[in-house]
């Protein structure tokens, strides 16, 4: 019964995500459920998964965030738009000169707030005012709509569209082997891990257990590999998603440096007395930061087709609430890539829910705005609980 | 005889593992100045903060009467109300809010809508005017010095119709001339009827100014000397601060040749970082040998954790001076990162602070040090982590559920011995321990000094920075005794008493 109870409030958001999805599939009469919208979750909502990525690895360092990754996402967008339709510049090139803005500005802000110590969120609410600025006078100095387009085809077909497109309601076949691969290794991976840690003797889960865990994952894994498979084959977007969360789970867990990255949140000093040089792992968060809304970005401009003065607005705090919800310590030094994922598609699909219940797009931020109250207000609570226990 | 203003009887606290007073009794006769003397840690600050509130009542046993009546303070207005003024050691006024604003903080002048500011400011600066303070309220604090601060805080006091002002360490940061203001201004306001009890260390200023001495060791008061003619001895005093046997609270030295000098440092200088020009460290002088285990002694603020810091990896301080001598030669440690590659680890003081990440499992502080060393380029291997921890758990007899533990819901001893861990794992062949053994148990102590001499016995250079003088004296093989940023006395083993220590730093006090 214990056990139970831990499982339940280890995996609450996982959980309650669930049930929201069946809420919303029961109130609009099974339409959450279709390919359309599994389709439309994914492409709609990959810009924040690849930003609150880059938010999680600011945040774990002490709860610090980055308010201008949304303007510069129109900034760079702009740039990148005028390069390619305005200057004629070939795609390529194009891609460089992006992401070597995103690198000038990345090291210039982490340079501000590690070896400065200007806080955080004052250095970026001047990247919030000044890139929403830039880029709209770049846009507007280039057009008279205030949008850049068309973008040209073989940047469409890096950042978005689909792998091995068919027309919608036929089987897409590649679709649906990807899935039974990723299956495959998934439950591979679950069986030569647990029989590692027996043969060194160290407690592993229960066959039961493993065989729960194993049957759910490529049960969610099969159920959109099949529902996509479709709304006519893997979206592009979705690899490029993937792709960042892989790395950065292995970063985050694996690695010294991920290591490093929470003990700062959790102690700071006593990780600056233990040798690490913690200025060097608060300049990385924000380089990595401007890198990441960079290629977050590429998938923006993609998916309108266009650079416009509006894009990227709220994409940060988008990107601090998927953290939030996911169970990132708004104090710094605790959070996963994948609580991220569950927050960031928990709030794609409260979204996508409401808007197909054709609920009014002003009370759809009062309930975003609750929900994340009730995140963070659960989460310091639970824990409450488990450090008085 | 005068009436009795304020009688403790009986006072027991106990914090976690620690009996920090024990059946502690205090009689302060009206009108006079009384003062408490003690080691570091002897429960002087803890009496005061059971008098003062702030630990409430309930959560100690013993009765105080004070005006002739017993009172439960539950916090610190209770105290104040009834005119019991407390003035800590640690200055707490608002740098950037005026002598004014920081005298009435929390007693507003005014109405309770509004503040009076006018009002305000006349009552400060006729407040001002009996402590002898010539400035307008209207200045800010952070303009004037810490002498002027100092007379702030008493006219603070003042303000809130103090009848019994006790001052913690008033002068610990004062010069002579302004110490000398500072006691003269006590003899006054008690020619003027005030109460007051004063902890100081320096006992010169307590046989200048006080009636009455009373000595806490160990939790417990000892006696209590009149002091009538204001002359007593120092050595009088002493003699009761120290009159403790030192038992077999320590584990015998392994018999254990003591190699060649390890490391060395020579006029090591060390700048207040934020103070401009203040020396923290000041010339010093000082050198380990392989297997050796050198005390630095001294009072809380003599420098000690400074020049630890300084010499690991610059980790404090600024426009440090001086040269680091290891094996014989010399050394440049610019980074922490460096300090730890020669083999040197610092045990901060400040566990909790300072040295473990509370929120995270043991095997993951065990390895912060030294995460390299468990790691493929970069990539952690976790098996061999767990491995480590769990040597060192056992190793150290940690007591814990498992190593995936988080440390902050380990006991004080256990986090201790975590921390020690750490940095065993780091693989140094120098110690600096800075009060290995603060605010833990007795048994804790004693598993902690048995790991301290293993590391001497294994060839370790180990330095133990430590207020309390029995451990200083039970586990050092040479002492330093550090005051005021100085070295001012280094003793053997042999010659080592707690009477010399003390005679060291007292008269390295008065600039003899």
């Amino acid at each position: 019964m214990k056990k139970a109870t831990n499982i339940i409030r280890k995996n609450t958001m996982l959980i309650i995500l669930v049930l929201v999805f069946l809420f919303f599939t029961i109130t609009t009469g099974g339409m959450m459920f279709t390919s359309l919208q599994f389709n439309a979750l994914i492409t709609q909502n990959s810009y924040v998964y690849i930003l609150a990525t880059g938010m999680l690895m600011c945040m774990l360092t002490g709860g610090n965030i980055d308010l201008a990754c949304g303007s510069f996402v129109c900034f760079v967008g702009a740039v990148g738009a005028k390069c390619m339709v305005t200057d004629g510049m070939s795609t390529p090139v194009a891609i460089l000169i992006m992401l070597g803005i995103g690198i000038v500005y990345g090291c210039i802000l982490g340079f501000l707030i590690a070896y400065l110590n200007i806080p955080p969120w004052i250095a970026t609410l001047a990247g919030f005012l000044a890139f929403r600025g830039w880029g709209t006078a770049i846009l507007s100095a280039n057009s008279s709509t205030g949008s850049i387009a068309p973008i040209p085809k073989d940047f469409l077909a890096i950042f978005s569209g689909k792998l091995f497109e068919t027309a919608p309601g036929i089987l897409n076949i590649p679709c649906l082997l990807v899935g039974i691969i990723a299956s495959a290794i998934v439950v591979a991976i679950n069986i030569t891990g647990r029989n590692a840690k027996l043969k060194k003797g160290y407690a592993a889960d229960s066959v039961a257990a493993m065989s729960v865990k194993s049957v759910l994952t490529v049960a969610v894994i099969m159920l959109f590999a099949y529902k996509l498979a479709y709304a006519g084959g893997i979206p592009t977007t979705l690899v490029w998603v993937t792709v960042i969360v892989l790395i950065y789970t292995f970063i985050t867990s694996k690695t010294t440096i991920g290591r490093y990255f929470y003990t700062i949140g959790g102690n700071a000093e006593a990780t600056r007395l233990s040798g690490v040089d913690t200025k060097k792992i608060m300049f990385l968060a924000y380089l990595n930061m401007a890198v990441l809304t960079v290629i977050s970005t590429f998938l923006v401009v993609a998916r309108f087709q266009a650079a416009n003065s509006t894009a990227g607005t709220n994409y940060e705090m988008d990107a601090i609430s998927a953290c939030v919800v996911g169970g990132v310590s708004a104090y710094g030094g605790s959070g996963s890539v994948f609580g991220m994922i569950v927050g960031a598609t928990l709030i794609g699909v409260i979204n996508l829910g409401m808007s197909l219940m054709g609920i009014d797009a002003n009370w759809q931020k009062v309930v975003k705005g609750v929900v994340l109250l009730g995140a963070v207000v659960f989460e310091i609570v639970n824990n409450k609980n488990k450090s008085t226990k | 005889m005068a009436k009795i203003l304020l009688e403790m009887k009986n006072i027991v606290k106990e914090f976690p593992g620690v009996k920090a007073l024990d059946n502690v009794n205090l009689k302060v006769e009206e009108g006079e100045i009384h003062a408490l003397v003690g080691e570091n840690g002897a429960g002087k600050s803890t009496l005061m903060n059971v008098l003062s509130g702030i630990y409430p009542y309930g959560t100690y046993s013993g009765d105080i009467v004070y005006d002739g009546e017993v009172c439960q303070f539950n916090k610190i207005k209770d105290s104040e109300e009834k005119g019991i003024v407390i003035i800590h050691q640690e200055l707490a006024l608002i740098p950037y809010m005026t002598i004014g604003e920081n005298m009435f903080l929390g007693n507003e002048r005014g109405k309770k809508s509004a503040i009076d500011w006018n009002e305000t400011y006349r009552e400060a600066d006729k407040y001002l005017k009996m402590v002898g303070l010539q400035e307008s309220s209207k200045v800010l604090i952070k303009d004037i010095g810490t002498g002027k601060q100092q007379l702030v805080e008493i006219a603070k006091a003042l303000a809130k119709h103090a009848k019994l002002l006790i001052l913690d360490e008033p002068t610990s940061s004062l010069n002579e001339s302004d110490s000398k203001a500072l006691l003269d201004l006590m003899l006054k306001f008690k020619e003027e009827g005030m109460t007051s009890i004063i902890i100081s260390h320096k006992l010169n200023e307590v046989s200048y100014v006080a009636d009455k001495i009373t000595v806490i060791r160990d939790g417990s008061t000892i006696e209590t000397i009149d002091n009538p003619d204001r002359k007593i001895p120092e050595d009088r005093i002493i003699r009761g601060m120290v009159g403790r046997e030192i038992t077999d609270r320590f584990p015998k030295r392994p018999d254990v040749k003591i190699g060649d000098v390890k490391m060395e440092v020579k006029d090591w200088t060390v700048y207040h970082p934020q103070y401009e020009g203040r020396k923290v460290v000041d010339g010093v002088n000082m050198y380990v040998r392989r297997g050796e285990v050198v005390g630095i002694s001294g009072l809380m603020g003599a420098g000690r954790t400074e020049l630890a810091m300084s010499i690991f990896g610059k980790s404090y301080g600024k426009d440090i001076q001086g040269t680091l001598l290891l094996d014989g030669k010399e050394t440049n440690l610019k980074t922490i990162k460096d300090a730890i590659k020669a083999k040197i680890a610092y045990v901060t003081e400040d566990r909790k602070g300072n040295g473990l990440v509370l929120s995270n499992p043991i095997k993951i502080n065990t390895t912060l040090a030294n995460l390299d060393s468990i790691s493929n380029k970069m990539v952690i291997d976790k098996d061999k982590e767990y491995q480590v921890a769990e040597e060192y758990r056992q190793k150290l007899k940690t007591k814990c559920p498992s190593v995936e533990q988080n440390v902050g819901n380990l006991s004080g001893g256990n986090q201790q011995k975590v921390l020690l861990a750490k940095w065993m794992f780091a693989d140094p062949d120098i110690l600096i321990l800075d009060e290995p053994t603060r605010g833990i148990d007795v048994g804790a102590k004693y598993e902690i000094y048995c790991i301290i001499n293993d590391l001497a016995a294994a060839g370790k250079s180990v330095i133990m920075i430590s207020s309390e003088l029995p451990e200083v004296l039970g586990m050092s093989d040479r002492i330093y005794v550090m005051n005021e940023g100085q070295i001012v006395g280094e003793l053997s083993k042999e010659e080592a008493s707690q009477e010399k220590i003390m005679s060291c730093i007292l008269k390295s006090g008065r600039g003899e």
